[in-house]
């Protein structure tokens, strides 16, 4: 993102044949914070032809908040439905100086975040980091950090189905017109045939939302927990979806409502217990089975969030801690941090 | 006490370890060469060339390698090497009608010019297990033909086209560029040369259970094989300086005309139409079943109503590929936690809920 015209060819045996001539050279990499990268492949992976392509998709969905674009994915070297499309986008805006920080489930230690963690260490020699404050991009699949994220930052989603439409309208040519004609009375029949059941709405993840007042778009599945996050957020939201070929995004400061009626206002999930690590009340908890006799225990789902908590009430309190534990992660558009993500040392570099 | 949150890094390298020993099983035994995957096993390499979009019999033999024998995962392996390759130039159209023969058959005529040439198949063997092949067996050697196969081999849908009892296909005005779909995203409604490139890319046993459902009764395209050809074509390159094609190369194909009854519209007398297969190397059930699912998805092209799973574009054309397939359905082995914690707590309210109500009645 910092630099998204690099050069960043290394020396191997698949020269990018699109990049003009003044970028395709052959020079071997040795900047600041870059390691030596996977031989043979080029910077990010992608060549630099296929970036321009994802970045122009990616300039038409910021243009159009909460529209699918239609992109010419690529085959990755990671499997369909495991993050393709969030790689993808993340391969486009990357830069050298980027701290790049993957999480699955608001961990960054759950196996697939590892793996593509390590696959940008290999490609791109970046500064990787779990902290969300310093990181420039964050890569997540399932979640929204906990802390708030703050301008200059992007957040890449991995999306499986981007079609908010898809499970009521199984064709594509039907849910484009629809999205044309702004037709979206389906869904709300949907939700109101689930309180009519259920006295509820019963969608607990993936929940739909209403773009900047135009398009129905799906968060990809994120806990509806995390949808107010989406709301007015300083970061730029870019959802990339690899098998189906759609990119879609919220820029920064849009408006994004999750769906509801009058009677039944939107609400999130909430717990009687509380994180058995850092005491938070107010994070998203994963359930932990803890024996075969209905033991259980709660913990935060993102780990890097918790971690923070922990380490700042090991040290008596301080700041740090207080900073975080006063941020609700319900009230979406707060900044985390002032500085600029980018400019800060990473905490952690993977090589 | 809490293992599901640290430790992923050093699991995943040890298990890249484990996948590495399992793949080469007893050292004892002789590894495998590419060589002798590529030269034993030419069906399984077509199928990973073809599904891989990419003739390289040495590079697919390795993918077979290192997929230890799963050919999907051999077809992603080869596909995503494939995504990295540069872009010289685009070939001429491979000319079928002057290919290096090496089988040609034809269910429609009894003979035709040229003759039914049978060539490998393993159509008339008897399917009896021959344990000799268990055993260091010697070399079998075929007999040479008393005469070569005939230069001239017309296909039989350019027979049948001479009568004007083929409908004629002849490229769209201008003759465009035929979509690419490893680089321009699927669009509907889907013009037949994206179909074509879909099929020609898409899972084998995906497009025979099409195919075979498309002949019991889910639409009825009452196919003939006109004509099953495999053999050698040249591939060709007009390179920008010198203005003339140049041969770059040979390549094995398999294509299937499938001949299907029409019976005419208000515009058009009745004729036969085409299903077209083509696939690398010897694939010949691929070839066909590709052919019926093609003349299946020319419904709407034709008038005929769209009723049936084969016919329907947007079923056929987003499901066919292996690897996108393979890849979501085997995300479900990846982390849900926090997808399952929101349906638990949304399950266990709604147990409460009618519990209550229960208990009111």
């Amino acid at each position: 993102m910092n630099s998204p015209d690099h050069a960043a060819q290394v020396v191997g045996v698949h020269a990018d044949d699109s990049a003009p001539a003044g970028a395709a050279g052959t020079t071997s990499v040795q900047r600041k914070g870059m390691a030596v990268t996977a031989q043979g492949y080029n910077f990010a992976y992608l060549d630099e032809q296929t970036k321009r392509m994802i970045r122009r998709a990616i300039l038409k969905a910021v243009a159009i908040p909460g529209y699918q674009v239609p992109f010419g994915s690529r085959e990755m070297p990671l499997p369909y439905g495991w993050g393709t499309g969030g790689i993808q986008v993340t391969a486009a805006i990357i830069g050298p100086d980027d701290i790049l920080k993957v999480i699955d489930q608001g961990s960054d230690d759950t196996t697939n975040a590892v793996n593509i963690r390590r696959f940008f260490a290999a490609t791109t020699g970046v500064a990787t980091t779990e902290r969300t404050t310093d990181a420039s991009i964050i890569q997540t699949r399932h979640r929204i950090p906990e802390t708030p994220l703050a301008e200059g930052q992007v957040l890449v989603y991995q999306v499986p189905i981007p079609e908010p439409l898809r499970w009521l309208e199984p064709s594509e040519t039907e849910t484009r017109r629809m999205h044309a004609l702004e037709e979206y009375g389906l869904m709300h029949v949907k939700l109101y045939e689930d309180i009519a059941h259920y006295g509820h709405i019963a969608t607990t993840y993936d929940y739909p939302v209403r773009v900047n007042g135009r398009y129905l778009m799906r968060p990809s599945p994120i806990p509806k927990f995390d949808n107010p996050k989406m709301d007015m957020n300083p970061a730029l939201q870019l959802f990339g979806a690899g098998r189906e070929k759609r990119i879609y995004a919220v820029p920064p400061y849009t408006q994004v409502e999750s769906l509801d009626f009058e009677d039944h206002p939107f609400e999130i999930q909430t717990w009687d217990e509380c994180c058995e690590f850092c005491g938070s009340k107010d994070s998203f908890l994963d359930e932990i089975v803890t024996d075969d006799a209905g033991g259980r225990m709660f913990v935060c789902s993102d780990s890097d969030y918790c971690g923070q908590r922990r380490a700042g009430q090991a040290h008596g309190g301080d700041a740090a801690a207080a900073q975080q534990s006063q941020q609700s992660p319900n009230v979406p558009g707060v900044p985390g941090v002032s500085d600029t993500p980018a400019a800060q040392p990473a905490e952690t570099a993977s090589s | 006490m809490y293992v599901a949150v640290k430790g992923g890094e050093t699991a995943i390298a040890n298990s890249w370890r484990l996948l590495a020993e399992s793949r080469r099983g007893d050292p004892a035994v002789p590894e495998l060469t590419l060589a002798q995957i590529a030269g034993q096993m030419p069906l399984a390499v077509a199928r990973v060339m073809g599904e891989g979009s990419l003739y390289d019999p040495e590079l697919a033999a390795l993918a077979i390698k290192q997929a230890a024998g799963d050919l999907v995962e051999a077809i992603f392996l080869l596909r995503a090497y494939r995504t990295t390759l540069p872009r010289l130039a685009a070939t001429q159209p491979i000319d079928t009608s002057r290919m290096q023969l090496q089988r040609r058959i034809s269910a429609a005529f009894k003979d035709l010019p040229g003759g039914q040439v049978l060539g490998p198949t393993y159509d008339y063997t008897q399917r009896l297990l021959d344990f000799s092949l268990a055993a260091d067996g010697v070399r079998p050697e075929a007999a040479v033909a008393a005469e070569p196969v005939s230069a001239s081999m017309p296909r039989v849908t350019d027979l049948l086209g001479h009568e004007g009892l083929m409908q004629p296909e002849s490229p769209a005005a201008g003759d465009p560029d035929p979509v690419d779909l490893t680089r321009e995203p699927l669009d509907f409604p889907a013009g037949r040369d994206s179909r074509l490139q879909n099929l020609a890319r898409g899972d084998e046993g995906f497009l025979l259970a099409l195919g075979y459902s498309s002949q019991r009764g889910y639409s009825n395209s009452h196919p003939f094989a006109g004509e099953i050809r495999q053999g050698d074509v040249e591939v060709e390159l007009v390179p920008e300086e010198l203005g003339f094609a140049i041969n770059i190369g040979d390549i094995t194909v398999t294509e299937c005309q499938m001949v299907n009854k029409f019976i005419g519209s208000e515009d058009t007398p009745p004729q036969f139409t085409r299903g077209y297969g083509l696939v690398f190397g010897g694939s010949e059930r691929k070839a066909m079943a590709m052919a019926l699912v093609d003349r299946s998805l020319r419904a709407r092209e034709l008038g005929e109503p769209v009723k049936s799973p084969s016919q329907d574009e947007e079923f056929v054309l987003y499901h066919s590929d292996n690897v996108e397939a393979s890849g979501f359905v085997q995300h479900l082995k990846l982390p849900h936690y926090v997808d399952f914690q929101s349906e638990l707590e949304l399950i266990r309210k709604l147990r409460a809920e009618h519990a209550r109500k229960d208990k009111a009645a």
